[in-house]
């Protein structure tokens, strides 16, 4: 167990962080996490009121904006014992970024320090807060992990994806050389500088291809459509989901940009 | 030096596009960037150190004044003179007055970012002194008349094929790709210059305000050759070089050479304090410290005031996956990497550098091995929060922003706005599972397919399958 948390209530309630891209493009994710969620023993709700955590206006400089819709999320998620997201990215602005908001608004920034120190990634709270040792899943496939950047720097996520993917049954984990090099999505940045970003992808689903794993795996969707995206375009056979997806054992869903029939 | 750096994307492209410049990048990676993880693994305290550092330059910079002040009295208790320069032309000014008072007409350097920075070489030059580089780097881009690409490997945009080319056509010798003939030519040539020249600059990596020294490392001892031999020696360095001690020096010293090129230490580490005592066999007859300040007194107290610990390490650049694709040059002014697009604006400005705060994926590779823990990601950020404060971001995203802003504040119509949006593109995309193309995705799409959503959105089918939220 990390400091991230006092040991929790015995059934914890959980204000489920969808995210606006698993919201949009691949909700499976979204349910996924909340089997997950309850597997370990939380209540998990979905407040009605949440959108987005205001990265796009955040990292595009509009301060006003960011917080606008943080003061929304305040609302939404308030009086819940946790606030997860299955995103490293989002989970980290939430926790890293937001408590530095609010300069010249002295009781907001109290409130969203308060709800930053209850709000999680997905993985690094089932491991670190939840105590989650194993998953009750199978999978036969050979799968390489990807590191998103803000989970991985902002979260230190890094050894709980790993941990309980080790526990599915038939699974093996193949490392690529560089897990922990960008993947040249970063938001808005890949159309903003779409050759270097295309540089970035393509080192990644080399090293990926490399790896000799069948299946990639990260706790980012924006990641992971980008990696995808990139593979589909090359014809890659190498699948790619969501880890949520793998540890819930929720694979109805095809992988990644294909099709349902696939 | 005119700063291009608008020109950012076009430049990042033709540097993707020509493969002399990726391979040598590519040297970097297996190079400098491999050497200090070797190095950080060695040292069990490494992290400790690094804190040590940033601890350090925070101090120095919190009684900067005090430490400036003890400095300039220990230089003049040693013998030599302090100059103050407010800008670039103040400190070209002094630096060429020196070298009138003189008479020089040659003047030896070794490797100086500051002098780069205040557009030294071409100054001199126009008044009628030849500058000469003796950094190996230095000198192969004094000879291509280009700007360095690299704080600590200002040539390394060049693979040895293209030295080898070029010293094959300057100097009158035949044509080697061997390295050590390649530094033995270059030494020849310098050797003569040393012995011609009538003042010597170096930059500064410290200021010693304890002992008034300036300490420069290098790899080559040309730094030594520059500050020894000729009659006056020119120290240029800017104001937030002071750090008060011989100590602190050596901790800083020990996360630089790692955190730079992977070494234990730099080769040489030249410690320069006043000019010839009389018991000295050689050295100077005089010693000048120039004193810059160019804008850094305003970073003071400012949020961009943790840039000013920065020890020009290069390491933000040398694991930055940005600047391995578009080298440095793509950056159009002195400083490039990370580091760079957090500097640059603060000299030219943010409207001629808004690109370069942008050119990041955020992905914190650089702030992960910045020795002394620059929040480079944040300080990117606020240049950022500036360019948007001053409308210098193009009117289409400010659109687009605002828009999305405007639906996103608004739970319910954000709600019902994404589920005809998914609903929409997920049936176009539900044969392929992906798009090649895609009206104003073109961004994305060029490259790479756009995964297609799975048709209805998550808030939606909870709704259906669940009593619903707690509101
Ligand atoms: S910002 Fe940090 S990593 Fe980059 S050159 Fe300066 S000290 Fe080195």
């Amino acid at each position: 167990m990390t400091s991230a948390a006092s040991s929790p209530p015995a059934q914890p309630r959980v204000g489920l962080f969808v995210t606006c891209l698993v919201d949009l493009f691949r909700p499976s994710v979204g349910f996924a996490a909340v089997k997950l969620l309850e597997d370990a023993g939380c209540t998990v709700e979905v407040p009605e009121a949440q959108t987005c955590c205001g990265q796009p206006a955040f990292n595009s400089g509009d301060r006003a904006t960011t917080e606008d819709l943080v003061r929304g999320l305040l609302d939404a998620f308030e009086g819940y014992d946790y606030v997860v997201a299955p995103s490293g990215s989002c989970a980290g602005m939430l926790r890293a970024h937001v408590p530095d908001l609010f300069e010249n608004d002295k009781a907001t920034a109290a409130r969203a320090a308060e709800f930053a120190g209850r709000c999680h990634e997905l993985v690094s709270f089932l491991v670190d807060v939840m105590g989650v040792k194993r998953v009750d899943a199978a999978l036969e496939r050979v799968a390489t992990y990807h590191d998103s950047c803000s989970g991985l720097r902002e979260l230190k996520i890094k050894r709980q994806p790993r941990r309980l993917l080790q526990s599915v049954e038939g699974l093996e984990l193949a490392e690529m050389a560089e897990p922990e090099v960008c993947c040249g999505f970063g938001g808005t940045f890949c159309v903003k500088y779409p050759q270097i970003s295309t540089k970035m992808v393509e080192n990644k689903v080399q090293d990926v291809a490399a790896s000799g794993a069948d299946l990639l795996l990260a706790g980012d969707l924006g990641c992971l459509m980008n990696m995808a995206g990139r593979l589909a375009r090359q014809g890659s056979p190498i699948e790619v989901r969501h880890v949520a997806e793998v540890l819930a054992g929720e694979l109805d869903a095809p992988p990644i940009g294909r099709p349902a029939d696939a | 030096m005119q700063p291009s750096s608008l020109a950012f994307q076009t430049k990042a492209s033709d540097a993707l596009a020509d493969p002399n410049l990726q391979k040598a990048l590519g040297g970097i990676k297996t190079g400098w960037q491999r050497g200090r993880i070797l190095a950080a693994d060695r040292l069990p305290e490494f992290e400790q150190l690094r804190d040590q550092a940033r601890d350090i330059k925070n101090h120095a910079l919190e009684h900067l004044d005090f430490y400036l002040e003890a400095f300039e009295a220990r230089v003049l208790d040693a013998g030599g003179q302090v100059h103050w320069a407010r800008d670039a032309a103040e400190a070209r000014a002094i630096i060429q007055g020196i070298c009138q008072d003189n008479g020089a007409k040659t003047v030896t350097k070794s490797k100086s970012m500051i002098a780069e920075e205040i557009g030294l070489n071409d100054h001199l030059e126009a008044a009628g002194i030849t500058p000469v580089e003796t950094d190996l780097g230095e000198y192969i881009i004094q000879l291509r008349k280009e700007p360095p690409s690299h704080l600590v490997g200002p040539a390394v945009h060049l693979t040895r094929d293209q030295v080898s080319d070029l010293f094959a056509a300057t100097h009158d010798l035949p044509r080697t790709e061997d390295p050590t003939e390649l530094v033995g030519q270059a030494r020849t040539v310098l050797r003569q210059k040393y012995l011609a020249a009538d003042v010597g600059i170096t930059g500064a990596n410290f200021l010693i305000a304890e002992t008034g020294s300036a300490i420069t490392v290098t790899n080559e001892g040309n730094a030594e050759l520059t500050q020894g031999l000729p009659k006056v020696h020119v120290v240029i360095a800017s104001l937030e070089k002071v750090i008060p001690s011989m100590e602190d020096a050596f901790t800083l010293l020990r996360v630089l050479a790692r955190s730079a090129t992977g070494q234990e230490f730099s080769t040489y580490t030249t410690v320069m304090t006043g000019p010839k005592r009389t018991e000295d066999h050689d050295g100077p007859e005089q010693f000048h410290v120039v004193l810059l300040d160019n804008g850094r007194s305003k970073m003071i107290g400012s949020k961009f005031q943790d840039m000013l610990r920065c020890i020009r390490c290069g390491a933000c650049m040398n694991n930055c996956p940005v600047y391995l694709a578009a080298g440095g040059h793509a950056y159009g002014w002195v400083y490039v990497g990370p580091m760079g697009s957090v500097l640059t604006p603060q000299f030219v400005g943010i409207e001629s550098a808004h690109t370069l705060p942008n050119a990041s994926s955020f992905c914190g590779r650089c702030e992960e091995v910045c020795p002394v823990r620059i929040p480079l990601p944040n300080l990117m950020r606020h240049w950022r929060e500036e360019q948007f404060k001053r409308q210098l971001v193009p009117s289409t995203v400010r659109w687009g922003l605002g828009i999305w802003g405007y639906v996103a504040k608004r739970p319910a119509l954000y709600r019902f706005a994404t589920r005809v949006a998914m609903a929409m593109l997920g049936r176009m995309g539900r044969k392929e599972g992906s798009f090649a193309s895609l009206p104003l995705a073109g961004g994305w799409t060029a490259s790479r397919d756009l995964p297609a959503p799975q048709g209805k959105t998550f808030m939606q089918q909870w709704k259906k399958k669940r009593r619903g939220g707690a509101r």
